[in-house]
């Protein structure tokens, strides 16, 4: 009973709605009845992810008209394997954060949640788009609901960021959407999986391909385009850090898998695969020495995240092979989950201590962690699997990438992926160092009794989500193998 | 050479004037008005490619996809003048300040 409602209610829609109606809802309130549409937001985006995922495990990869109008005039909502883990990642995100702003906010700033929850929405949106034109509309519905976050703040470091954000973001999304022009006028489709069936290597497909990978790695910051990141990760308020350093630049980074696997899957290059490959391994060395040099707490993460993002572009060459494409996908996939709850965690943590601190300077923060223990905690746990140790989901998706690049015979980027491992304890020491030690009471300003437990449990609960991971990496990898659109990963690469 | 391959390639001219303006300009409603310049390049494209069938014979889906485009490309548009009139105000300022924010407090 229960499972054939499960089986047959439509959960991709589900997903969508859910925080799009809660948005609209939030703008009509206003003031009043915020705190309800936060605890809704809270509790109903899990319930529906979750739901989603046992649907696509369960009868596999699920299509739906929206209305029965189908395409290529109608949207289409395509479910699969790797659709129903990224949801699933924006809800236990998204449901952490939606704790964490009650608490931060407060009152003030009600117009945190309709644009939070359309984020939301978008974000959804992308991960369960099945063609080109509805991805492009919902990376822009991302990116100016991500540009009003970023402003929220409103200092004029904020408005700045949030219009050079705007800029880049709109400029990637027009490289796209140049690119899906030149795709449809060659192959007369945009739907991704016919498109895999009808590419050829013909210069306007070859062309079309270069600049969606552009304009996407512009918009997913990929070293040299991650210029505009930090200054708009660390300018944003705490909440919405952690949302556009776990989740945004997940999204547009998801399009790229997405492409490569169903519509680019026989016309890709290994010059180019090696080319996003190198890049990923300068983003991670440049970022790991940026975020040790910088002076600032905010900044030092935020740079953390140009270098974590390079991890993910070393999918491109180690998925190449076919021995190795199912782990390496595994591993990208379980890369991106633990990166998101603990990245989140950390911002989460960060905006805890700049409360109590009132700033960021990491050389004015010695003994923070006496006034916060669990904050300081969350940062660590959390700072356990950004480094890829054990037991943690960042220990296990490096593995499995670490496997990927030996039974591939690519050694080589497995130096960067250890390599990466010791940067990231370099720079996350610099604050766990400070916050451990004494508190001299000199640079803090005086403890007042208000408990900050709003602010600490969502980031303590990310950073568990994230060593949690570490332990469900086999499941993982079986639901990866057997849920996704084109058969096995295997067989489509 | 025909006729919806020239206006194909107009477009694709546009796309890349629009891009250097960006660029180069430091105003920001230039800005603005040459990211609308590039975006008015690929619906070009997309028409252009719209007509390709012949005479007579129109493929609608560009064309939806062209009205959408512009719906975005609008809101984008608002949503960007609000933010340069903000940052105006804030700083008296018609460009971005030089450096990255990096020196922000």
């Amino acid at each position: 009973m229960i499972w054939r409602f499960v089986e047959d209610t439509s959960w991709s829609a589900v997903s969508i709605f859910t925080p799009l109606i809660l948005a609209i809802l939030a703008y009509a309130l206003r003031d009043r009845g915020w705190r309800l549409i936060a605890w809704a937001s809270v509790v109903l985006p899990p319930l529906a992810a979750t739901a989603l995922l046992v649907q696509v495990g369960r009868i596999g990869p699920v299509r739906y008209e929206i209305g029965g109008w189908g395409s290529p005039l109608g949207i289409d909502l395509q479910a699969d394997a790797l659709s129903a883990l990224m949801v699933l990642m924006c809800a236990v995100v998204g449901s952490a954060v939606s704790l964490y702003a009650q608490s931060y906010f407060g009152p003030e700033r009600a117009h945190f949640w309709p644009t939070w929850l359309m984020v939301w929405a978008a974000l959804n949106a992308i991960f369960l788009a099945a063609d080109l034109f509805n991805v492009y509309v919902t990376l822009e519905l991302l990116t100016l609901g991500s540009v009003i976050l970023i402003a929220l703040s409103a200092s004029t470091s904020a408005l700045v960021a949030a219009f050079r954000y705007l800029m880049l973001a709109l400029t990637g999304s027009l490289f796209y959407l140049l690119g899906v022009a030149l795709l449809y006028g060659q192959c007369g489709t945009l739907d991704m999986a016919l498109l895999g069936q009808r590419v050829d290597s013909s210069v306007p497909v070859q062309l079309a391909q270069a600049l969606m990978i552009l304009g996407l790695a512009l918009k997913t910051a990929l070293v040299p385009l991650h210029f505009w990141l930090p200054a708009a990760h660390s300018a944003a308020p705490a909440p919405v850090s952690a949302v556009l350093s776990g989740l945004i630049v997940k999204a547009s980074f998801y399009v790229l898998v997405r492409l490569r696997l169903d519509a680019f899957d026989t016309v890709s290059t290994v010059a180019g695969d090696h080319v996003l490959g190198v890049l990923g391994a300068v983003a991670i060395v440049w970022g790991s020495l940026q975020a040790m040099r910088v002076k600032r707490l905010k900044l030092l993460v935020a740079y953390s995240t140009v270098a974590q993002i390079g991890y993910l572009f070393l999918w491109f060459p180690l998925a190449r092979e076919a021995g190795a494409a199912s782990l390496a996908t595994s591993g990208v996939v379980l890369f991106a989950l633990a990166h998101a709850c603990a990245k989140a965690a950390v911002f989460l943590a960060v905006g805890a201590v700049m409360r109590v601190a009132g700033h960021d300077r990491i050389s004015g923060l010695r003994g923070i962690g006496n006034r916060l223990p669990l904050a300081t905690f969350a940062f660590g746990l959390a700072a356990v699997s950004l480094m890829g140790l054990p037991p943690s989901g960042g220990f296990a998706a490096k593995w499995l990438m670490l496997q990927a690049a030996i039974t591939t015979g690519q050694w080589y980027w497995g130096i960067v992926i250890v390599l990466g491992g010791l940067l990231a304890a370099g720079y996350l020491f610099r604050f766990l160092s400070r916050a451990l030690e004494a508190d001299r009471g000199a640079d803090l300003p005086p403890a007042r009794g208000r408990s900050h437990a709003g602010l600490e449990v969502p980031a303590m609960l990310l950073a568990v989500a994230a060593c949690v991971l570490g332990f469900l990496g086999v499941p993982l990898c079986d639901f990866c193998d057997n849920g996704m659109s084109h058969g096995g990963l295997g067989d489509a690469l | 050479m025909t006729g919806h391959l020239l206006y194909a390639l107009a477009g694709g001219m546009l796309f890349c004037m629009g891009w250097l303006g960006l660029i180069v300009q430091p105003h920001l409603l230039r800005k603005i008005m040459a990211w609308n310049v590039m975006g008015t390049g690929v619906f070009l494209v997309l028409v252009a490619l719209a007509a390709r069938g012949g005479t007579g014979s129109f493929d609608p889906v560009p064309h939806a996809l062209v009205l959408t485009g512009i719906v975005v490309a609008v809101s984008g548009t608002a949503v960007a003048i609000k933010l340069a009139l903000h940052v105006h105000d804030r700083t008296g300022r018609t460009t971005l300040p030089d450096g990255d924010g990096k020196t922000a407090p």
